[in-house]
């Protein structure tokens, strides 16, 4: 039977993982590799051996606590099996309540971003001033510069949030576009014949 | 400065120079492009200029707002152009063709946010720790060298036990004022004058000052004459021979028309103080401190010794340090 729970510092790679194991825990953001190996002041090669062994200290179904690879680096959240006491407990403020308009504003930022209202606006064709708050307000989207060319409009992008609630690793996680919907084939043609008829 | 017309206004911007006026026309003439304006600059032109001038001239304000605003609307128009205007102008196979693009790129993005959904789903039973980070940059506060020797002179001075307050006041007794009205009243039956300081000599502090306030009640009711030789002297208080309060009409002085008294008797009337200036007063008019029947009591032998009949700010100030 393994002892995932004793790390004893028997050589100077399990103390690496102890203290990269602190850093995690202190963290309330994923940290990278980099990260890491800059704050336990070591090299990026053994910070990733002592990751290892953490990944199999803390996989899942071993412990209470899990280490997961998201949003570019790793963090430490609760075992699935907890979820049903942790949501007795907490709230989830960021996701709670998020409507269709934000979560298809939030598809455009995490696919097209950066990009602006104005471009959201197009896609959509409605106004998307109120979805964009709301998504700032939550913390899953930001600014991220303008536009180039004068009255240049402000540009959003996702954030590392955002990745960490949706569970990915980086935004390279989300299918491709050309995966998702139905054939626009038939759509084309439809429009087609009309714009035949109209000029006739 | 005579007053420089709105659209004389001299511009130096990127794309033209010269004055607002021609901007406008070149503008409107579609010669220039609009988005290549920066408005703002012609903004601060405007604000420098009206800066070198002493005073503002509303009217020029008032048509530059005008015309900024005509041309921030131009802009705002070459900025955004109308779309629908856009696809009226495409052939009707380009414009199927435009608008099949757009509803795919729109089909696409609502497959995004149903899968996007449906991982949310999935992924509810990760739980996580969320908060600022750790490492966000703190806000440095900066402080002023600091002695620490001066702050626990501080902290020292807070420690000290607070004094205990004085209750001996709630514990003193005052005697009636009429006690000592009927014992000077007494006093002035047997003696003409008497001397206020020796006949209170030996009295507590409060009884000496009880006994000044039937004093003053003797005076304001005219049964009584006080003067005094000279500041902080003792006080005479001897038996009045006219009662003004008795025999003076209510709101009015005793002898009718007469000049304002001086304070002191030393002072001449011929010779105004500051504030008197020495003209006839009409009947009923009331000007000066001292009430014209205050001097009646005082005999000619006092005047000559020097003695001062008292004045209302004197007995105040008698009245405070007996506090």
């Amino acid at each position: 039977m393994d002892s995932p729970l004793r790390l004893i510092a028997s050589n100077p790679v399990d103390r690496l993982a102890r203290t990269v194991e602190a850093l995690l825990v202190v963290a309330s953001a994923p940290l990278s590799v980099t990260e890491l190996a800059e704050a336990a002041d070591d090299d990026p090669d053994r910070v990733d051996t002592a990751l290892g062994l953490l990944r199999e200290r803390y996989g899942d179904g071993r412990s209470g606590i899990v280490l997961e690879q998201v949003a570019g680096g790793y963090a430490f959240r609760a075992s699935r099996d907890a979820s049903e006491a942790c949501a007795r407990l907490f709230e989830r403020p960021v996701e709670r309540g998020l409507s269709q308009a934000a979560i298809e504003t939030l598809a455009i930022v995490a696919y097209l971003g950066p990009c602006s209202r104005p471009e959201i606006a197009r896609i959509r064709g409605v106004a998307a001033d109120s979805a964009v708050a709301n998504l700032l307000e939550r913390g899953l989207i930001a600014e991220a510069g303008r536009e180039t060319g004068p009255g240049g409009a402000v540009r959003y992008r996702t954030t590392a949030l955002f990745e960490r609630v949706f569970g990915l690793e980086s935004l390279a996680a989300l299918p491709r576009l050309d995966d998702l919907g139905e054939d626009t084939g038939e759509l084309r043609e439809r429009l087609l014949e009309v714009a035949s008829a109209r000029a006739s | 400065m005579a007053p420089t017309p709105v659209r004389e206004l001299e511009l130096d911007l990127d794309a033209f120079e010269g004055p607002f006026d021609l901007l406008l026309t070149l503008l409107l003439k579609e010669a220039l492009e609009p988005r290549e304006v920066d408005v703002a600059a012609i903004v601060l032109s405007f604000v420098e200029h009206l800066a070198d001038r002493d005073d503002i001239d509303l009217e020029a304000c008032g048509e530059f707002l005008v015309l900024i605003s005509a041309l921030l609307e131009l802009k705002a128009r070459g900025l955004f152009p109308d779309e629908t205007a856009e696809l009226d102008a495409l052939e009707p196979e380009a414009a199927a063709e435009e608008l099949a693009r757009r509803l795919a790129e729109y089909r696409r993005m609502k497959e995004a946010a149903a899968w996007l959904l449906d991982r949310l789903a999935t992924e509810r039973d990760r739980w996580f720790r969320l908060g600022p980070s750790p490492r966000a940059p703190h806000a440095e506060r900066r402080l002023a060298p600091q002695d620490p020797s001066a702050l626990a002179a501080a902290l020292r001075g807070l420690a000290v036990q607070p004094p205990n307050v004085s209750l001996s006041h709630m514990a003193l007794r005052f005697p009636p004022v009429s006690q000592f009205l009927e014992r000077f009243r007494a006093l002035l039956s047997r003696r003409r004058r008497f001397d206020f300081d020796a006949e209170v000599e030996g009295l507590s502090r409060i009884e000496q000052a009880v006994a000044f306030l039937a004093l003053l009640e003797l005076r304001k009711s005219g049964e009584i004459a006080l003067s005094q030789a000279a500041s902080f002297a003792p006080i005479r208080v001897s038996r009045s021979s006219r009662p003004w309060a008795s025999t003076a009409p209510a709101g009015r002085l005793p002898r009718g028309p007469q000049k304002v008294q001086s304070t002191f008797w030393g002072e001449s009337p011929a010779s105004p103080s500051p504030g008197n200036t020495g003209e006839l007063m009409p009947s009923g008019a009331v000007q000066g401190t001292v009430p014209s029947g205050l001097d009646s009591p005082a005999t000619p032998q006092e005047r000559e010794g020097g003695l001062e009949p008292l004045d209302d700010e004197r007995i105040l100030t008698w009245t405070a340090r007996s506090a």
